[in-house]
């Protein structure tokens, strides 16, 4: 209960709110690297993996890639990346780490959703004399939504966490302040940026968990195509 | 005077044979913790999922709250979760198993849940009709039914808890991750590739002889095959 307190009075001290390395500023990082890093990771992925799933073809790599994410520890990857050439561009090794991370998942979810559209909707599609390209943006895109937007939520949840692990390895982000707090042998400091960490991440999947929630039914009433 | 060493040490190099016969014991000393830490947390989790998972079978109402508390530990980022841990167990290697027990628990229940909600209504009649009892029926006839979805689970979670033992190295106690902690800030590469390949090689090889073990555990899902 000590260190809880303790905890909440550091958050609560106005000057750990503001300046170079407050929290504001941290929040700010953390929220610009998840969202540049979300969207540069669906630009690589998501047309590999539409277009994939449409073709039907390399399956075994988009469903492997996400084994392959998994087994590969994020911190070895951080750090591996700050010891090359371009470790010494400021944020980049992170940026490069937190989108290698991202990638696996949207590839296999959206690969996935677009194998797992039913079949007699595409035959009846082409039967319409659909060309490729309608029907993949017309109807496989649209039944395939709620599995590619399952990808970006995990994708999303993935690089707030590996935004945090930056810390470790120099980079920017809320994950400073715990590893501020480490260093300073700051319990208090410590729980209170991991208390920050952990909201910021439960909210990032609220908010997705909502998004799915609500986007299946508003793109079924807008009826496109 | 002696002129210094002209050997891959010396140099820098990100492989070196020399860093592999020089520092073989800090090697095998690392490689122990990472597989000690990976293989009870994983146990740890696996004896709290199954009667957790039993419990959300069993009782319809416990369902909700069991995955959802699950979900959100999972959500929360590998160095906040250590953190938030840090009042209750210290600098310790009990503060990272139990961190990586509480990610654990996310993937076995799902799974071990998922392959008992999998066993068909008819099966369980079958047993009932056949005499059963409630134990019977679920040491006999769910669970082993179960097993290929648990064992997928199971799979899963030990290839990312090694992975995820690495950012023990914060508290010191990261196995592998401790070398690639000290050979960041030395800027070791030949320490932090070593380190890195050996742990995606520890994730892969008890991911094979877990398969192997599922192979042997459920021949029937081979036969069929």
């Amino acid at each position: 209960m000590n260190t809880l307190a303790a905890a909440w009075s550091w958050l609560t001290t106005p000057a750990h709110w503001s300046g170079d390395g407050g929290i504001w500023n941290r929040v700010g990082q953390h929220l610009f690297l998840t969202v540049v890093c979300l969207l540069i990771s669906c630009l690589i992925a998501l047309p590999i993996a539409l277009v994939l799933g449409h073709l039907g073809k390399g399956g075994a790599l988009a469903v492997n890639i996400s084994n392959i994410g998994r087994a590969v520890p994020t911190f070895a990857v951080l750090v591996l990346l700050i010891l090359t050439p371009i470790g010494g561009h400021g944020e980049w090794p992170t940026i490069v780490a937190l989108v290698l991370f991202a990638v696996p998942p949207l590839l296999t979810n959206a690969y996935i959703g677009m194998r797992e559209v039913d079949r007699d909707v595409v035959r009846a599609a082409t039967g319409m004399g659909m060309t490729g390209r309608q029907l993949m943006l017309g109807v496989e895109v649209p039944l395939a939504l709620p599995l590619i937007l399952t990808g970006v939520r995990i994708a999303a949840v993935q690089l707030v966490a590996t935004a945090t692990l930056a810390a470790l390895a120099g980079g920017g982000g809320l994950g400073r302040i715990i590893t501020a707090g480490f260093n300073l042998a700051s319990t208090a400091q410590v729980v209170a940026g991991a208390v920050l960490v952990a909201v910021f991440a439960l909210i990032v999947e609220g908010l997705f968990a909502v998004a799915q929630r609500l986007a299946p039914d508003r793109f079924c009433g807008e009826g496109s195509g | 005077m002696t002129a210094p060493p002209d050997d891959c040490l010396a140099r820098n190099e990100w492989l070196c044979g020399a860093y592999l016969t020089s520092r073989r014991e800090i090697l095998w000393d690392a490689v122990v913790q990472h597989l000690q830490l990976t293989v009870v947390s994983v146990l740890l989790g696996l004896v709290l999922a199954v009667p957790l998972a039993l419990a959300a079978r069993r009782r319809r109402w416990a369902a909700g709250p069991v995955l959802g508390v699950t979900t959100i530990l999972y959500t929360v980022p590998s160095l906040a979760m250590f953190s938030l841990l840090l009042p209750v167990y210290g600098l310790s290697a009990s503060l990272v198993v139990a961190g990586l027990v509480l990610y654990s628990l996310t993937l076995l229940v799902r799974n071990i849940l998922a392959g008992l909600r999998a066993v068909p209504a008819e099966t369980r009649q079958a047993a009932r009709g056949m005499g059963y009892g409630p134990v019977r029926l679920l040491v006999a006839v769910e669970l082993p039914l179960a097993l290929p979805a648990a064992m997928a689970g199971l799979r899963i979670a030990t290839v990312s808890a090694v992975s995820l033992v690495t950012v023990g190295a914060i508290v010191g106690y990261g196995g592998l991750g401790n070398l690639i902690y000290s050979g960041m800030n030395t800027y070791f590469k030949a320490q932090v590739l070593t380190a890195s390949v050996l742990c995606v090689v520890i994730a892969v090889a008890a991911d094979v002889l877990l398969l192997l073990a599922q192979r042997i555990l459920t021949p029937w899902t081979r036969r069929r095959s």
